[in-house]
């Protein structure tokens, strides 16, 4: 698959390490995404990199990300100004259980960037909130700096039946947030397990804390808990083997996973 | 004393906890009110207590030098607060200061340990509630310390 021109709409800086880059679909591009998806952007002469979708896929003809600079091909992204163009490749991937999850309460738990890719969950779930039962929105980040999407946040908890909740795992004096790390957060909420499905994005090791969590202490099975899964990509399309995570290719059986698919090898050092 | 025990029993550190044991819980309550900034103990100062957090939001904070101090953790709202009493030399670790205005329930850490050697019963109802609660900070703290959110540069 060839990658489509796209041309840069607005590139907005969300942290001191973390922006949000705008995109306007070109007709050779594909704009129709599902909730969890991701794209894979190619930085003219730098590189190519799968990138989770964080817009509305209520918006037509828009995409946009939210990446962390974390590398060369980051860098030259956070660079990138409006008019200029990028590469797209996609949406590939397995989406975020959203119609599974009509009339249920939903429970979304991100650290980090983690809380990109669910972003448009959260969105497809307020254009739709009369399709889902509660919304909860649990957040962790490194240090109050590192917190994203404050005014989407402050916009969600103003919305009915919806609940978004933020943390972090260290505080300043100045710091008048909560503090302490993700799973902290479930003290101040109450979860009806049969009603409930989860929905979690973050670092490997949080989601596995989180799980324990609500598996243990909350009652909710692994069939309703869902979770992206990470390793390096490149060819997008099942081919390279480069994101073999067990028997599954997470860029084409994931990135979103059933708890219950993946728990056994999620146990298994250093896969 | 009759609205010490109600708040008691409806809270969930102590849900489903015996008439007798919530009596002699009451006998060793009271209300307590703190303002912003104020400290409900300090690092090194005799733990004679502990608190249910019944409404704002307190930080654990670990002093450090030539800087601010350190938050750890906050609590708030219908959390536990203080573990030292239990724990000999019953001295405060952290400092615990009042974000913002703070209501609370003491327990008389001094009284309830006499309690519990007097009745073992009551001393293994309340270890089993405190332990729970310290197993889940423990879990926490191991998070914390991975610092998981931190960047891996590509």
């Amino acid at each position: 698959m060839e990658p489509a021109p796209c041309r840069v709409l607005h590139v907005g800086r969300e942290t001191h390490d973390t922006f949000t880059l705008t995109l306007e679909v070109t007709p050779e591009g594909r704009a129709e995404f599902a909730p969890g998806q991701f794209s894979m952007l190619y930085v003219f002469g730098v590189g190519e990199l799968p990138i989770s979708i964080s817009g509305d896929p209520g918006v037509p003809g828009r995409l946009t990300y939210t990446v962390r600079v974390v590398g060369r091909a980051t860098e030259a992204l956070a660079r990138l100004r409006a008019g200029d163009w990028v590469g797209v490749r996609g949406p590939f991937g397995s989406a975020w259980p959203v119609e599974a999850a009509r009339g249920m309460d939903v429970l979304i738990v991100a650290g980090g960037i983690g809380i990109a890719p669910l972003r448009s969950v959260v969105y497809h779930a307020l254009r739709n909130r009369d399709a889902y039962g509660r919304l909860i929105i649990l957040h962790g980040a490194r240090s109050p700096k590192d917190l994203l999407y404050r005014a989407d946040f402050r916009h969600w908890n103003r919305q009915a039946e919806t609940r978004a909740l933020t943390t972090v795992d260290h505080g300043d004096m100045r710091w008048r947030g909560r503090v302490g790390v993700v799973t902290t957060l479930f003290r101040y909420v109450r979860l009806v397990p049969e009603r409930t499905i989860a929905m979690l994005c973050g670092p490997e090791i949080m989601m596995r804390y989180v799980c324990a969590e609500i598996c243990g202490n909350h009652r909710i099975p692994p069939s309703q808990i869902f979770l992206t899964m990470e390793r390096n990509m490149k060819c997008a399309a099942g081919f390279c083997g480069h994101c073999q995570f067990g028997p599954y290719f997470i860029c084409k059986d994931g990135p979103v996973f059933s708890y219950e698919k993946v728990k056994p090898l999620l146990g298994i050092h250093e896969l | 004393m009759e609205n010490l025990e109600k708040i008691l029993s409806e809270h969930p550190f102590f849900d489903g906890i015996g008439k007798t044991y919530l009596d002699i819980l009451t006998g060793c309550a009271r209300n307590v009110h703190f303002e912003a900034g104020a400290y409900l103990g300090r690092e090194g100062e005799d733990a004679t207590s502990f608190f249910l957090i019944r409404k704002g939001k307190v930080a654990l904070e670990i002093r450090t030098p030539q800087r601010p101090p350190l938050v750890i953790l906050t609590l708030e709202d219908g959390d536990i607060l203080g573990f030292s009493w239990l724990v000999p030399p019953h001295l405060w670790r952290f400092d615990m200061r009042a974000v913002g205005s703070v209501r609370a329930l003491a327990l008389d850490g001094r009284c309830l340990r006499g309690k519990c050697e007097e009745n073992h019963d009551l001393g293994y109802e309340l270890l089993k509630r405190f332990a729970y609660v310290v197993d889940n900070r423990l879990q926490a703290t191991r998070l914390q310390l991975l610092d998981v959110y931190a960047a891996a540069r590509a």
